[in-house]
Order: C-alpha cells, then sequence, then structure tokens
C-alpha cells in the first residue's frame, strides 16, 4: 500500500542523506520525496512517499525515528489528509490542437506558463492521479518534456486548529 | 585563556573521564599528537593498524562499561577504521573515533589523504560529524559521548579538520547535553510490565532469551533474579553469554545456529518466549516461521526498531533491560498472585522435560587420544583459568568452541565480533580489554586463519607489556568455511586450505613474545599452564584435529530444531 510520511528534520548539513541512505541501505522504496524549510528556519519538512506493507511501513516510520536529526515522524495516510503535487509539462502545439490543449488544460485548472511557435507549457497542481490523469491525456497529442515535483501532504484540520 | 582545539579536545576527553585511546598518527592529526605528548592524564596506545585501535577501544569499553576511543588521521587513517565501526554498531558498543581530515579549506577538493569519512561511516554509525567550526568544537564532543552512551549505545564518529584543531578560541563552560531531537526511553510502561507478568505467572513452558542488552544495561543480577525466582530457563546469544551464569542449573547456554539441543529445543516448544535485550538475528532464529511457534513473545527492548522487526512481539517493552527487569522483580515481590512455590510447580515438568533433551543430546565431541580436539583445549582453558579469564576470540570456529565450552558466569568477560563477525577482532579487542583491567587474564581464542588478520599487533603488546595469551587452534584451514563446503558443497574445498602459514611459536619470538606449541592432547595442559605463569605475550599453538567441525548446527534457512548433532 502507498504511505505519505512526513518528516521533520533538523535543517542541518547530510541530513537527506541520513535519510535516503536509510531508504537504499534497509531495501526500502521510495516513490517521490520533496523538501523545504518550516516557519523554523533550522527545522525543514520531508514529505516521501513509499510503498510497502504494514510491517514495512513501521520499521520506516520506527527506522526513521530513530535518526539522531530526525524530530517528528508522522504516517499520514493514518489520517485524513491532503495532499498535492505540481507538474510542468511542455506539449507539442500545432495550429490543429491548441485549443484541444488550452481546452484540457482548463479542465485540469491548469495554467499556460510559457508559449512558443511550437509548443505550450502547461502547469498543474493537484493530487498525484490528477496529474498522471492530465498527462496521460496529453501524451497522444505530444508531450515534450514533463518536470513533476514529489507529494507534499497536510493533514486536514483537527480540533486544534 | 584562549586555547587551540587540539588542547580543548584532551580538555573534553578529561571531562568525559577518558584516560585512555587507541590510535594511529598522521599528518591532519599532528597537532592532536603535539598535545598527547604533553598530556600526563592521557595514556595513548599506539597500535600497528587503525582497525585495531577501533577494536581495542571497542573491547575497552565493553569491559569498563564506558565509552571506548579512538584516535586516528585522515584518510586512509580514517578508512582503516570502518570496519571497527561497523562492528561496534552491530553490537551496540559505546565508542567514539575522533579521525583527521584534511583543513577546511581544502574539503571537496581530493587534497592529499581526504576522504569523505562522514558519508562512508554514516550507514554504520550512530551519529556522526564533521566539525567546521570552532564554536562547535566542545557541544560536538559532548554530544558525541552523550550518544554513544545512552539509549542503546553505538558507534559516533567525529572528523576533525586540520585548521579547527589549530585555532585559539575560549573554552566553553560545561553543559549538559540537552538534544531535542535524540530522547531515549528508559522506563518500562507500567502496563506493559504487568502485561508481562502476568503472561509469566500463566506460562507452563516459558523460556529467557538474554542478548546482550543484558549486558551493555548491566542487567545480569536483575535476569539473575527474575529466572530464579519465576523458576525460568534462561538460553543466552552469543552477545549474551555472561549475562546469565553459564553454569547455573537453570542456563541452557546459546541458542540458535550452533547453539546447545537443548535450548534449540526449548525455544521451539516453549509458551512464552521473555526476549531481553536480543534482536532476534537470523543466527538465532533459523527459519523465522519455525521460531518459537507455539509461545506468546515478550520482547524488552530500547530500540523500538528491534520490536517486531523479524518476528512478531505480542508484549513489547521499550526501555533499558535494567529497568524493565527491576519493574518485573518489584511486581512480583509484591504480587499476591505470585507465589514462588507454585510457580515451581508449575515449571517442573517443563524443567524435567529440557533436562531428557539436554541428557539426550549434552554439549560434547568425541575425545581421541592423539589429536588435539579444540574443545578439549576450550575447556582446559576454563578449567586452568576458574573460569575467570576474559575470552576474546576471533570469528568462525574458534568462536563458536569458545561460546560452547567457556561457560561465562559473569558479564564483560566474553568479547566477540557477534553481529559483523569480524575475523581479526579477537587480538586487538585483547589488548583494549587488557589495558582496561590490567590484573586480569585475557585470552584471545583465536583461529590460524584470523589471528593473521591483525598479528602485526604483537608490536603493540610488547610495546605496552601486555601480557595477553592467544590460543591458536590452528587446523590449517579457514575452519567454519571448510566446515560449509563439508557439508553443503561436496567437500570441494576451494580457497580454504591454509597450505602455507608461519610458524607461529617462530613468530612469536621474533617479536619478544613467547611461542609455545602442544600437537598432543598431553602437552595441553603444561603448555596452558606455563602461558598462565608467563608474565609476557605469549602465542600457544595447538595444532588440532584438522577437520574437526563445530555441532550442533542449524543449517542456514532451516529451522532450529533440524540440528546436525555430532
Amino acid at each position: 500500500m502507498k504511505h505519505t510520511i512526513s518528516v521533520l528534520l533538523q535543517n542541518k548539513p547530510g541530513v537527506l542523506s541520513r535519510v535516503t541512505g536509510l531508504f537504499s541501505g534497509r531495501g526500502f522504496n521510495i516513490e517521490s520525496l520533496s523538501v523545504a524549510p518550516t516557519l523554523e528556519a533550522d527545522v525543514s519538512c520531508l514529505t516521501l512517499v513509499t510503498v510497502g506493507d504494514n510491517n514495512i511501513v513501521e520499521q520506516i516510520t520506527k527506522q526513521l525515528h530513530k535518526l539522531i536529526d530526525v524530530i517528528k515522524v508522522t504516517d499520514i495516510s493514518e489520517f485524513e489528509f491532503v495532499e498535492r503535487e505540481m507538474a510542468l509539462i511542455r506539449v507539442k502545439a500545432e495550429p490543429s490542437t491548441r485549443a484541444e490543449i488550452l481546452r484540457i488544460c482548463d479542465i485540469f485548472r491548469g495554467k499556460v506558463v510559457d508559449v512558443s511557435a511550437k509548443s505550450y507549457a502547461l502547469e498543474v497542481t493537484g493530487t498525484c492521479d490528477k496529474v498522471q490523469a492530465m498527462i496521460d491525456i496529453l501524451r497522444p497529442i505530444g508531450i515534450q518534456e514533463i518536470v513533476r515535483t514529489g507529494t507534499i501532504a497536510m493533514t486536514r484540520a483537527s480540533k486544534k486548529y | 585563556m584562549k586555547i587551540t582545539g587540539a588542547q580543548a579536545l584532551l580538555k573534553c576527553l578529561e571531562e568525559q573521564k577518558v584516560d585512555t585511546i587507541f590510535g594511529f598518527p598522521g599528518g591532519a592529526v599532528i597537532d592532536l599528537y603535539d598535545e598527547i605528548l604533553r598530556s600526563d592524564k592521557l595514556t595513548h596506545v599506539l597500535v600497528r593498524h587503525e582497525q585495531a585501535a577501533v577494536h581495542a577501544a571497542d573491547a575497552y569499553a565493553r569491559v569498563t562499561g564506558d565509552v571506548g576511543v579512538a584516535l586516528v588521521t585522515s584518510g586512509p587513517g580514517a578508512t582503516n577504521t570502518v570496519t571497527g565501526i561497523a562492528s561496534a554498531y552491530m553490537d551496540s558498543i559505546p565508542i567514539v573515533v575522533f579521525t583527521g581530515q584534511v583543513p577546511t579549506g581544502l574539503i571537496g577538493n581530493d587534497a592529499f589523504q581526504e576522504v569523505d569519512i562522514v558519508g562512508i561511516t554514516r550507514p554504520c554509525t550512530k551519529h556522526n560529524y564533521l566539525v567546521k567550526n570552532i564554536n562547535d568544537l566542545v557541544p560536538t564532543i559532548r554530544e558525541a559521548f552523550y550518544i554513544a552512551r545512552s539509549g542503546r549505545p553505538g558507534p559516533v564518529l567525529v572528523d576533525l579538520p586540520k585548521d579547527v584543531m589549530a585555532t585559539r578560541f575560549i573554552f566553553p563552560e560545561p553543559q549538559q547535553v540537552k538534544m531535542r531531537t535524540y530522547r531515549p526511553t528508559y522506563e518500562p510502561h507500567p502496563g506493559q510490565i504487568e502485561k508481562a507478568c502476568r503472561a509469566i505467572l500463566k506460562a507452563r513452558k516459558p523460556v529467557i532469551y538474554a542478548g546482550g542488552g543484558v549486558i551493555l544495561s548491566n542487567a545480569h543480577e536483575d535476569l539473575t533474579q527474575l529466572a530464579r525466582t519465576a523458576d525460568i530457563p534462561v538460553t543466552m546469544t552469543l552477545m549474551g553469554l555472561g549475562g546469565f551464569p553459564g553454569t547455573d542449573p537453570l542456563s541452557m547456554g546459546m541458542l540458535g545456529m550452533h547453539g546447545t539441543y537443548y535450548a534449540n529445543m526449548a525455544v521451539a516448544n516453549c509458551d512464552l518466549l521473555i526476549a531481553v535485550g536480543a534482536r532476534f538475528d537470523d543466527r538465532v532464529t533459523g527459519r523465522v516461521d519455525a521460531f518459537a511457534p507455539h509461545a506468546k513473545i515478550i520482547h524488552i527492548d530500547i530500540d523500538p526498531t528491534s520490536i517486531s522487526k523479524n518476528v512478531k512481539v505480542h508484549i513489547p517493552i521499550v526501555a533499558d533491560c535494567k529497568h524493565a527487569l527491576t519493574a518485573m522483580n518489584t511486581w512480583f515481590t509484591r504480587s499476591e498472585e505470585f507465589n514462588a512455590g507454585a510457580e515451581k510447580e508449575n515449571h517442573a515438568a517443563w524443567l524435567r522435560e529440557i533436562n531428557d533433551w539436554r541428557v539426550a543430546h549434552p554439549l560434547g565431541y568425541v575425545d581421541t587420544p592423539d589429536v588435539i580436539k579444540p574443545q578439549f583445549v576450550v575447556q582446559k582453558l576454563h578449567e586452568l583459568t576458574h573460569g575467570d579469564a576474559i575470552i576474546t576470540t576471533e570469528v568462525g570456529q574458534n568462536q563458536m568452541w569458545a561460546a560452547q565450552f567457556y561457560h561465562f558466569n559473569h558479564p564483560r568477560a566474553f568479547m566477540t565480533s557477534g553481529g559483523l563477525g569480524v575475523m581479526g577482532y579477537g587480538f586487538p579487542a585483547a589488548i583494549g580489554a587488557q589495558m582496561a583491567a590490567p590484573g586480569r587474564t585475557v585470552i584471545d581464542i583465536a583461529g590460524d586463519g584470523s589471528i593473521q588478520m591483525n598479528i602485526q599487533e604483537m608490536a603493540t603488546a610488547m610495546q605496552y607489556k601486555l601480557p595477553v595469551k592467544i590460543a591458536i587452534l590452528n587446523n590449517g584451514f579457514l575452519g567454519m568455511v571448510r566446515q560449509w563446503q563439508e557439508l553443503f558443497y561436496d567437500k570441494q574445498y576451494s580457497a580454504t586450505p591454509l597450505d602455507v602459514a608461519p610458524d607461529f611459536v617462530a613468530l612469536a619470538r621474533a617479536y619478544g613474545a613467547v611461542g609455545l606449541r602442544a600437537t598432543k592432547p598431553s602437552e595441553v595442559e603444561p603448555v596452558i599452564k606455563e602461558a598462565l605463569a608467563t608474565k609476557n605475550l605469549v602465542v600457544m599453538d595447538f595444532v588440532i584435529a584438522r577437520e574437526e567441525g563445530v555441532y550442533p548446527m542449524v543449517p542456514a534457512g532451516k529451522a532450529t530444531t533440524e540440528m546436525l548433532l555430532v
């Protein structure tokens, strides 16, 4: 099963490699990973998506927690949560397909972020599935380049907020 | 007053009550060595290879119960420590390794003797640091020692660039280490303790399975109390030997691949398995689904990742072994439900069953009048040292025979590279142990293969007048691999015969040590007696039965009940 794990860690040199090294060393799998600072300058939030049965995910969370620089590990998938991913997609745009591309972009609430004589670059955000759906639909038209971020996620507001 | 980084490091060592370090100098740590020369509080043991420094520090830590320290230079000095660090990591031994590093300005430049040792050792240290700023030096060292010795202990590496060691600064006041992210759990959850104790009351066929955690947390007395009050038989892992008296009637010796028949049978048939500071290693469990298949499992461990990693646990207790066992003992003392007499009666049939197994297949070997059996040598060592020696081992058959036939009654008396299985561990470890316990007899039980992996340390032992005894069980083979080849590879002895070997007696003499040889069983006792009476490094070369095997043996991947017996 797919799990989205959120890890708060101290923003120190080498911390990311401690996390990724743990995954490669123990044969765990990383589907996507994204990391950026939080409100506290010396704390980063890392969101990673992994696949594994409950035992494996339990080991992953425990092992992550064992790293000295890790502050907090949450398996977000255990809660109600929102997740987002962003993609930049460059599509071949010919006079015959331009309107179609814009319509697809609209349906997925995407944006055109770059235009040339022969292509459009589109920006889309959403769940991993939504981004994948848009890519699948654009593919026959001719995708030239794709860049995707990893998933980021947040639990839904509880009483705390 | 301002002092240099090098001087500060020495002050930190003093603060941590370190009086002995093992090391080897080099360009990047020359400032440190300059200070060491001037220090009258610190004994530096010059090894002959950096790997030995780490093994020696490891054994020093095991004997003293404190943190062992090694110091080496950058580049090759640092990479040579990796095996020692990985071994200490697998065995959870508290050590701090200081490595020199090229000046900060050259880091990343492929400078002479530069290596990214922090990167290299990331997966085999509990934590590691590169100190780039002099102001981080002292807090880092304090943190390093704190991390090494607390929680589940382990090795910590601190990489020290040369310019940082030469920088002058004001030494900060002593401060308690407080870490935001690292807070090991020592105290057990009272509810879990109660659950565990009630499970013990209910059990008819309980077994205690004790590991190295018992020794690391100094919980041997508490474990002994628990076993004796509730009348529970005890088996130990390789790392747990000495955690419960080996000659106690409740001791079943070691379990697992080369464990005793009765220990493995007891685990396979028990209805309650109480794992204390052990990690269900594959050498212990054999085929996992056949390991303690009928048992409810209690697991006490300070490291949550060890719990339910290999085998599903029913009553997990995350705590320091000593704290948890104390809490259990207290519960039994206070509980009105507990009655020692009734408990004895409850377990009587079970202990009889175990005893029947013991009688049917005791730990043994076939004695021969003309050829020395290795087990006989270990038995004689036990007898002539009254079981009081500190034993270190290399890895392979020598290690298993030592574990099987030297019945350890005390903790911190058996040093072996359990997890990583490092050939070449035993002799440097004996040096570290002898430094830690100058008055005790320290014996390295070795094979003719593994002793050669760190034999250069004879010079170290001679330099510091360490009367270590090396007992080489010399069969002219890399014996354990040969045994596997005999059993599972049609006796195709590929690369295991050691056709060319030094004359160990002459080699000992070349170093100024004493060399003794026994080729017949009748010579074993006189040789050991002479060695024990000699106040010098002694190499005993026991020429043993060439193709003797270690039994019982559970073939890899088989259930522990599928043992090959003598």
